[in-house]
């Protein structure tokens, strides 16, 4: 019947695989990075992300640096398993490495990079393995911006704005309230440090520690850490239960 | 049928007696029918004189949207309303239970009801059926004591809060009211800030959609704005209209009266049995 074959796939993956995969494949994160936000700017792509990992509810590290520049024109940010962000960050340095000895003048772009991560997690995703990463690709060739999505099924998609996690609830309507075509630097860093404002308060994998990156014709910058101010003064806060005795 | 030798006496609160047969059934792939929710965005705000209270008005089945225009902003006291989101019946049922408690209370004391009053009577209720009644609500008014907003959750848990978001819609909402919020919002700025978030809602989440109700409490004075913005128009009606090709004909057209119908009533009384 087709409902007790769904059940046999469901509980026990390991055993239709045989077991000599059993133990390699990935079935939960263990340590991983929350939101990514990037949006496209005037002159290129900015992108932020905290510096946090999580190992399951603690906040493990808090120096992991998780946008990486590819090549000469792009940037990755990534959330999820920090392990197999290392990897893919493995496979890309292989990639641009023998992009490089082809020494034919022409460089991978954004695009081809974007594609060629989208058929790596497909695939994963298809052998039961996946990479358990949401990645965030952005980047400029020749004049032309590009920002782009792939999630950890192969999920793969191009906009002016894009997040990853809590990022897609938090920072998503924010985004497509206020972005609009050429915005210049400053607005851009602005409208990245609201959305990652309102992430640290309300995710709770976040940390007050991130970095912006700006990837530009010129090439990558990626700032220093540094922290948000927050603001915790609201008078309600300070006596919450004024006429309400015994609530909280 | 007691299988016991000691008769029990009945039990309040639900009875779990058909939990195995419907976990049996539903591995046999017999599912119960999926019940009505508001997937909703419920916001409410403090603003300088009061409170501020939106919501948005669709209503689904699962994927389907049951009701395209269902009022989420329920009475509960001339000076209390309650936001209600998660399954439709529970929010109504539980909120006119509460709001008829209150008028009871208000005949009995002589004054005017006050927000903590509801709370309490909302959260016993909640938490007495361990978030099996499947209703999350903002409750705001403006009493003797002031203005005062509160969330409840279905397991009874309650927040005080200055500004509050419940619902799917909850994180799109709460983007906005983090990044705009502000003391002291006068009732314009305020009303502008709720539609804002309830449009985040409607815009960005698909469990709420159509138009925005908002409902404005201050000390003394309330005003329900029903459907206060409509930013999902019905755009493509043809002017034409609609017209249906032609059907059969018809032939003749023979029309029987029907004739009324006489009831003897054979002896004794009409009233009898």
């Amino acid at each position: 019947m087709a409902t007790t074959m769904v059940k046999e796939v469901g509980s026990e993956p390991a055993q239709l695989l045989g077991p000599e995969s059993a133990s390699e494949r990935t079935l939960y994160p263990y340590v991983t990075g929350t939101s990514v936000v990037a949006l496209k700017y005037k002159d290129g792509i900015l992108m932020a992300a905290d510096m946090g990992a999580s190992y399951g509810s603690t906040l493990r590290y808090k120096s992991v640096e998780r946008m990486k520049s590819i090549g000469k024109h792009s940037l990755l940010g990534a959330s999820g398993e920090i392990s197999d962000f290392q990897e893919i960050l493995h496979y890309l340095d292989e990639l641009i490495l023998y992009d490089n000895m082809w020494d034919d003048g022409n460089s991978l772009g954004p695009k081809e990079v974007h594609s060629y991560l989208t058929r790596v997690m497909y695939n994963r995703r298809n052998k039961f393995n996946p990479l358990w990463n949401s990645l965030v690709l952005g980047g400029v060739k020749n004049g032309q911006k590009y920002l782009g999505m792939v999630s950890m099924i192969g999920v793969n998609f191009e906009d002016n704005h894009v997040a990853t996690g809590f990022g897609n609830h938090l920072a998503r309507p924010i985004l497509r309230d206020e972005w609009h075509e050429n915005l210049s630097f400053e607005d851009g860093v602005k409208l990245l440090e609201k959305c990652m404002r309102v992430l640290l308060y309300r995710d709770r994998s976040a940390v007050n520690k991130l970095q912006i990156a700006k990837i530009t014709e010129e090439g990558v910058t990626i700032s220093q850490p540094y922290a948000l101010k927050t603001f915790w003064g609201f008078s309600a806060f300070q006596n919450p239960t004024v006429g309400a005795e015994g609530s909280w | 049928m007691s299988k016991s030798a000691v008769d029990v006496p009945p039990m309040g609160g639900f009875n779990f007696d058909l939990c195995r047969r419907n976990d049996m059934l539903a591995k046999k792939g017999v599912n119960p029918p999926s019940f009505r929710k508001t997937g909703t965005t419920i916001v409410g705000i403090v603003f300088q004189d009061g409170i501020i209270l939106g919501a948005d008005t669709r209503a689904t089945e699962g994927p389907i949207v049951c009701d395209k225009n269902c009022e989420k902003i329920h009475y509960m006291a001339p000076n209390i309303y309650c936001c209600g989101a998660g399954t439709a019946a529970d929010t109504e049922a539980v909120t006119d239970m509460v709001s008829s408690q209150l008028q009871l209370h208000r005949y009995h004391t002589g004054r005017e009801s006050r927000v903590i009053t509801a709370l309490t009577l909302l959260k016993k209720h909640l938490f007495n059926y361990q978030g099996y009644v499947s209703a999350a609500l903002v409750l705001g008014g403006v009493d003797c004591t002031g203005p005062h907003l509160h969330t409840i959750y279905p397991h009874g848990s309650t927040d005080t809060l200055p500004f509050a978001t419940m619902g799917s819609g909850s994180l799109a909402a709460m983007a906005i009211f983090e990044s705009k919020y502000r003391e002291g919002l006068n009732r314009d700025e305020g009303i502008k800030l709720v539609c804002e978030a309830i449009c985040s809602g409607v815009f960005n989440d698909l469990g709420s959609g159509s138009n925005v109700d908002v409902c404005v409490i201050t000390k003394g004075h309330k005003e329900y704005l029903r459907n206060h913005m409509l930013p999902n128009p019905r755009t493509y009606i043809s002017s034409r209209g609609y017209t249906f090709p032609k059907k059969t004909e018809v032939l003749i057209t023979k029309i029987t009266p029907l004739k009324d119908k006489e009831v003897v009533i054979e002896g004794g009384d009409a009233m009898e049995e």
